[in-house]
């Protein structure tokens, strides 16, 4: 019987707020589910992040913002994980996020955002189905 | 509390009930096994006099004013005035801040409330890298004794309340505000307001931390210290509950952890030889208002009560004013739903009664619109709207403390009192609130209490209308409010100004003085206001203190 690796994840709080519920909640449902998931902590730059998902070698991103910066953070962290040769990468996001950025953000790569109310299942249902590498 | 023979009696006719109902419970079970509080209380069907037959009515609730101030620190509470009504806003630049708090003022709010950027609170001039993408987001963005001046441009300091929440670069937001009340010609002792200056929380749930525990804590006594002496009418901290229970700690987490916080504070400042009766009293607090009303009104009573018996018996303040616990609430933010959120107004409402039944001093209510984005200026009007509502028409507010006396309520008072001073005996022996914080341990149990509300909402015995249960097909909200992010560059251009007009050489003499300052054991305060009068801006002062005290990093676990 073959065993599937296990999907790593790399939960990850970029800019300068300091709203971790949902990221933690996030990661702990994730984890509960199966995977790896590993916890950046507070304010990192996209910089950080990418390096971070480098290091762990992980096959999901995923961010979460509730300061408003998520135009401007987000999509950096797309660009470089191209860049580093991480295009692979599943990423999504969350947090306050109005509608009409959603677009915005999936045209730059983030393959699925998820507002206040997503059930943790529906996150870890759209990881399995879409996550990339493994 | 009851005749003998009444309890006597009801010893035998209250289980005689129950076995009657279990004839009903047959044929229309109820619609759960049991019922529990957030706190995971349970909660019985029927709460009869039997349920406080131990409470002794002077010395467990007492008369409003009066020790232990379990019905209200006032004595005749709203029939007196009624609440400070004081909506958190902050947009952009000053500005524009300066803009709405003047609207706000015309509509009738009776206190402003100054919420700052992440670059501000976290001490980064809006040029500095990290700053990029959040100046003016969540708030307003001051970089210098300029930007104050704007923000309060046109507002006698004198005539207004300020509450600003700002923690970690406390001291240098209270020494700029003090600076433009100089300016302005008024006296510090004419002035009311709080600074929220409590980092412990930083460190616990909210994340706005810059230096470690150690020379944080000098900071926030050197602000007891100096305001003592000085700026005798003003709140020098607001120990905040809030930002644990939107972390997800449930009510009885609540009071426990934001009270061994305000012990770790008060123990700090009897060490650093300060008398506790000369600090006490300016000492405030800062609830959450969440959706179980009961539940949340019980422990606005609890946590008035305790505090006064710590107080009173743990720290033997002798003056009445060290025993009250004085409070600002706000709504609970993480309860807005994004699904449905005009339902949000109707949760505001249930949340905002609980404050107001729970005795607080003052009120934030949410905007409805912010599960979505900032909230815009109708959205804000209605949410201080609610407030108007029910201090003028829905007549809670003309009796004290109108919910006393009922079984439920005072049972659920004093169970939370008693669980949440189990939790405080459990912090105490582990060396007091910074050791449980730099354990995890407090951190830990936030997680784990978000971490079931989660779950209970997905497995459905948790039911948020809208949310997973009565959902709709929606269409995507309008009118939402955007941040320019042109603010940064207008910010940048501000800051390059004012370095350029400003003396530089006195700057740099201040600066220097703060790092001596910092390096020895003097207060603060001093140094810190010579250097804001001169221009020095927050990201340089904060430099200078980052430099001596060096920078926490957090150990994270999930």
């Amino acid at each position: 019987m073959s065993q599937s690796k296990k999907i790593r994840v790399l939960v990850a709080k970029p800019g300068l707020d300091g709203h971790d519920r949902g990221a933690k909640v996030i990661a702990r449902a994730l984890r509960d589910a199966g995977m790896e998931v590993i916890y950046t902590g507070l304010r990192q730059t996209p910089e950080q992040i990418v390096a971070a998902a480098l290091q762990e070698n992980v096959d999901v991103v995923a961010l979460s913002s509730l300061s408003g910066a998520h135009l401007h953070l987000f999509p950096r962290v797309t660009a470089l994980l191209k860049e580093k040769g991480l295009g692979d990468v599943l990423v999504i996001g969350g947090g306050i996020i109005p509608a009409e950025d959603i677009p915005v953000l999936k045209a730059a790569g983030v393959a699925a955002i998820f507002t206040p109310g997503t059930a943790t299942a529906a996150i870890i249902e759209f990881i399995r189905a879409n996550v990339k590498r493994t | 509390m009851f005749k003998e023979k009444v309890l006597k009696e009801l010893q035998e006719a209250v289980p005689a009930w129950e076995a009657r109902v279990q004839n009903t419970l047959t044929r229309h079970p109820e619609r759960s096994p049991e019922f529990t509080t957030t706190s995971g209380i349970a909660v019985k069907r029927l709460y009869t006099p039997l349920d406080i037959a131990g409470q002794d009515y002077a010395h467990d609730l007492g008369f409003p004013g009066e020790y232990p101030y379990t019905r209200g620190v006032q004595p005749t509470m709203y029939r007196g005035r009624l609440w400070t009504m004081r909506q958190y806003a902050g947009f952009a630049s000053a500005e524009e801040s300066n803009r709405r708090y003047k609207y706000l003022l015309e509509q009738g709010q009776t206190g402003l409330s100054v919420a700052f950027d992440l670059p501000t609170q976290l001490g980064y001039d809006s040029d500095h890298p990290l700053a990029e993408g959040e100046v003016g987001k969540v708030g307003v963005a001051i970089d210098s004794l300029a930007d104050m001046e704007t923000l309060f441009d046109g507002i006698p300091l004198d005539k207004v309340s300020t509450s600003m929440t700002i923690n970690a670069p406390a001291a240098i937001l209270l020494a700029m505000y003090l600076a433009v009340a100089e300016k302005q010609g008024i006296g510090f002792d004419k002035l009311d307001g709080t600074i929220q200056n409590d980092i412990l929380k930083e460190y616990a749930a909210r994340g706005t931390y810059i230096f470690p525990p150690d020379p944080s804590m000098r900071l926030v006594t050197d602000i007891f210290a100096f305001c003592s002496e000085h700026v005798p009418r003003w709140n020098t901290i607001s120990i905040s509950g809030y930002h644990m229970r939107e972390a997800g700690a449930t009510a009885v987490q609540e009071v426990a952890f934001t009270l061994a916080n305000g012990i770790a504070y008060v123990e700090a400042a009897i060490k650093k030889g300060l008398n506790v009766d000369k600090f006490a009293s300016r000492l405030s607090f800062f609830f959450n208002a969440h959706n179980n009303l009961l539940e949340e009104v019980a422990k606005f009573r609890a946590a008035r009560r305790l505090w006064a018996r710590i107080m009173k018996e743990r720290f033997g303040a002798q003056d009445p004013r060290s025993w009250m616990l004085r409070f600002h609430t706000q709504t609970a933010g993480s309860t807005l739903t994004a699904q449905q959120p005009e339902n949000n107004i109707v949760r505001t409402t249930i949340q905002a009664l609980a404050a107001v039944l729970g005795g607080t001093q003052s009120l934030h209510t949410n905007s409805f619109d912010e599960a979505l984005a900032l909230p815009t200026e109708k959205s804000v009007r209605i949410a201080l709207r609610t407030q108007q509502i029910l201090a003028y028409e829905s007549g809670v507010a003309d009796t004290v403390d109108p919910l006393a006396g009922s079984y439920f309520i005072e049972s659920l008072t004093e169970e939370i009192e008693r669980r949440a001073m189990e939790y405080i005996a459990k912090i105490d022996a582990m060396g007091g609130a910074p050791r449980a914080i730099e354990q995890g341990y407090i951190q830990r149990e936030i997680q784990e209490s978000a971490y079931r509300y989660q779950m209970e909402i997905e497995r459905g015995e948790r039911i948020v209308v809208g949310v997973n249960k009565f959902q709709i097909e929606e269409e995507i909200p309008q009118e939402l409010l955007k941040v320019d992010p042109a603010v940064r560059d207008l910010q940048i251009k501000k800051l390059k100004e004012i370095k350029a007009k400003r003396d530089n050489l006195a700057v740099r003499q201040a600066l220097k003085e703060l790092r001596q300052a910092a390096e020895g054991e003097d207060n603060l305060m001093p140094p810190i206001l010579k250097a804001v009068k001169v221009y020095a801006t927050l990201g340089e002062i904060c430099d200078v203190l980052r430099g001596v005290f060096g920078e926490y990093r957090a150990v994270e676990s999930i």
